[in-house]
């Protein structure tokens, strides 16, 4: 392919002006948010610096980013799934949560295992575990009893504490009481790194469920049904197509995924279960993938670009001495700016 | 159990009930003008946060009150430029404003957390006090806004059902089209339902902090805010309703404290579950058949006006 053909593509494709007219949307919201640095006397530009030299400067700076894109793709796709279906699912933090605790429940059920078992075993509790807590909301929509909104909002609360009261308690660590942590699972069921970075074999899953997702909504029945219910529900279920079924169904994948980031963080990150193991990342996957508007590689896209907003988070507290739910900031100042702009993305409903 | 328990549950739950009620009766009033606003959460804990931190910094926790309200209606106004101006997605631009509020409550507060303030005054009347059975409990030992709870409460429901005012509020959250049609502005009145929602959920925010805790602490609010919008459902759209649904949940809190202050064998993690999970049994018996008396237009987006 010669670079004319290359460049003709990139001005025509609609990928190209996506990407363009986000560079302009993040230039305002960085613009707006280093004036609220500003306001609270720090320094915006040696805070972008920083941020910038500590992700491009090294390639382990780069290896964390990509580090940070695994469990934001998890929790993205978590969210693009059921909104096919028109389904809102605001719980990946508590689906996360729930999935590192399955995942761990496995790791210590089976001490003695081996990797070929244990680890695959640990996989699927991890997504069983985020599937179950994403089918609770299901089901209450599926019966039309609660709306999923507020279900999957308030159940975020619930697992972290399910968390807590399993460190706390049953699974405290002995050897450092200070620190309320599980003991360090067994080497069998931590995810393989590599290169010497906390890189781990959780990319590869993100990935493959990224892979997943655009196969499963582009090129089967499943998700045309899916689709279907997503553009007209009443005429779905007069086509036949089991709505009930598809929506816990849906939410319970999208769940899992969501799981299966938790299970990353904790057996390839962490190595034992924590209360701090998801700074909200199951909230920053909700803007991805609506941002992206469920595009696959729109989610990849995000998911690097939030990477690199929410690293800005670990500078600010690192250099600029802020809490990091500082960056939080940021993230609003970039929907502001796309749902003020009154167009593009999302425009649906 | 014994009357001190039963009295001291009861007055724990006025205590812990009064944030959650003026956050009900601020997002009633801005769900029946037709917009949902899921970013009540943020909104708290601006409160929350802008109303310790001007407490701490001035000595005066009734400018903190004030400053807190002003913020909330602030926050509020940003949203209702998003929802009413830009006719963007309520449910996308009220996440906005959540995020918004998780990052500007944390920035305000960080220069004051540990700062020791004086909390809002409390005030019992001393023929109240003086009673045998209130004596020994915090009866009626309350702040301001824990009185005011109530008449509050009272006023939202007369503003929204025997005002001109309201009734257009209540006109543009059915019809917008139709409330037009009649010469109300849906635009204006959305931003002033939105602006005395705002008003209220800042206090509700600046109760948690300036009198409940007395601390500011990041995410202290522990999605109040959520509960709030699902008493909304509870109560029905109505102000009156919501009283009793802040008590409900005012009643779990304070049992929870009083088990852990007994030294109950429950663990602590199992105990702070309850909230989030008796919100969800109360939609589960409730919600279902209340969808008849939500708002017909709640959540939709009027192009018509303009």
């Amino acid at each position: 392919v010669s670079d004319g053909a290359v460049i003709a593509v990139l001005r025509n494709s609609d990928a190209a002006r996506a990407v363009a007219r986000f560079a302009a949307i993040s230039a305002v919201a960085l613009a707006v948010f280093a004036a609220v640095l500003l306001a609270a006397g720090k320094d915006p530009l040696s805070a972008y610096a920083d941020t910038f030299r500590h992700l491009f400067a090294s390639a382990y700076g780069f290896s964390e980013l990509l580090v940070r894109v695994t469990p934001l793709l998890l929790a993205a796709v978590a969210v693009a799934l059921p909104a096919r279906l028109g389904l809102i699912n605001v719980g990946g933090e508590g689906q996360l949560y729930m999935g590192a605790f399955m995942a761990s429940a496995g790791a210590f059920m089976f001490p003695g295992a081996s990797a070929w078992i244990l680890l695959p075993f640990v996989v699927f509790m991890g997504f069983l575990g985020g599937a179950l807590w994403a089918a609770i909301p299901g089901f209450l929509r599926a019966g039309k009893l609660v709306n999923e909104t507020v279900a999957t909002l308030l159940l975020n609360y619930v697992s972290p504490l399910i968390v807590g009261y399993f460190i706390f308690g049953p699974w405290r660590a002995t050897e450092n009481s200070a620190y309320p942590q599980s003991p360090r699972y067994p080497d069998a069921a931590l995810l393989p790194d590599f290169f010497g970075t906390r890189i781990h074999a959780g990319l590869l899953i993100a990935l493959a469920a990224l892979v997943a997702y655009w196969l499963i909504m582009e090129k089967t029945r499943w998700g045309l049904e899916m689709k279907a219910i997503g553009g007209n529900p009443e005429a779905a279920l007069r086509l036949g197509i089991a709505v009930p079924v598809w929506i816990v169904a849906a939410l319970a994948i999208g769940g899992g995924f969501a799981g299966l980031a938790g299970m990353g963080e904790a057996m390839g990150i962490a190595g034992r279960l924590r209360q701090s193991l998801s700074p909200g990342y199951g909230f920053t996957g909700f803007l991805i993938a609506w941002l992206a508007a469920g595009r696959p590689l729109g989610i990849l896209f995000m998911a690097f670009l939030f990477a690199i907003i929410t690293s800005a988070g670990d500078t600010l507290q690192i250099s600029q001495g802020l809490p990091y739910a500082v960056v939080n900031i940021l993230l609003a100042t970039i929907l502001f700016v796309v749902l003020g702009r009154g167009s593009g993305f999302g425009k649906a409903k | 159990m014994t009357t001190p328990l039963i009295l001291g549950l009861l007055a724990g739950a006025i205590l812990s009930g009064t944030s959650l009620l003026y956050a009900t009766l601020g997002e009633t009033l801005v769900e029946r003008s037709g917009i949902v606003n899921l970013g009540l959460e943020g909104i708290l804990l601006v409160g929350a946060s802008v109303g310790f931190s001007v407490a701490a910094v001035s000595g005066n926790a009734w400018l903190g009150l004030a400053a807190a309200a002003a913020a909330g209606a602030l926050v509020n106004l940003m949203f209702g430029w998003l929802v009413v101006s830009r006719k963007a997605n309520q449910l996308a631009s009220g996440l906005a404003m959540m995020f918004f509020g998780f990052g500007a409550s944390a920035l305000v507060g960080a220069p004051h957390v540990g700062a020791v303030i004086a909390g809002l005054p409390k005030w019992r009347p001393s023929w109240l006090a003086d009673l045998s059975w209130v004596k020994a409990t915090t009866l009626f030992d309350y702040d301001l806004l824990t009185w005011l709870a109530v008449p509050v409460a009272l006023l939202v429901w007369w503003a929204l059902f025997r005002t001109r005012w309201g009734l257009g509020v209540r006109a543009v959250g059915e019809s917008p089209a139709a409330a037009y049609a009649a010469g109300r502005d849906p635009s204006v009145l959305q931003y002033q339902a939105l602006l005395c929602g705002g008003l209220l959920a800042g206090l509700a925010g600046a109760h948690l902090s300036l009198s409940l805790t007395l601390t500011w602490a990041e995410f202290m609010t522990a999605g109040r805010g959520f509960i709030a919008i699902a008493l909304v459902i509870f109560s029905k759209w109505n102000p009156l309703r919501a009283i009793a649904g802040a008590l409900l949940f005012g009643g779990t809190e304070a049992l929870e404290l009083q088990l852990q202050a007994r030294g109950s064998d429950i663990s602590p993690f199992l105990l702070q579950m309850s909230p989030y999970l008796l919100t969800l049994i109360v939609l589960l018996a409730w919600g279902g058949s209340r969808r008849l008396a939500a708002p017909a237009s709640l959540g939709r987006t009027f192009y018509g006006s303009s």
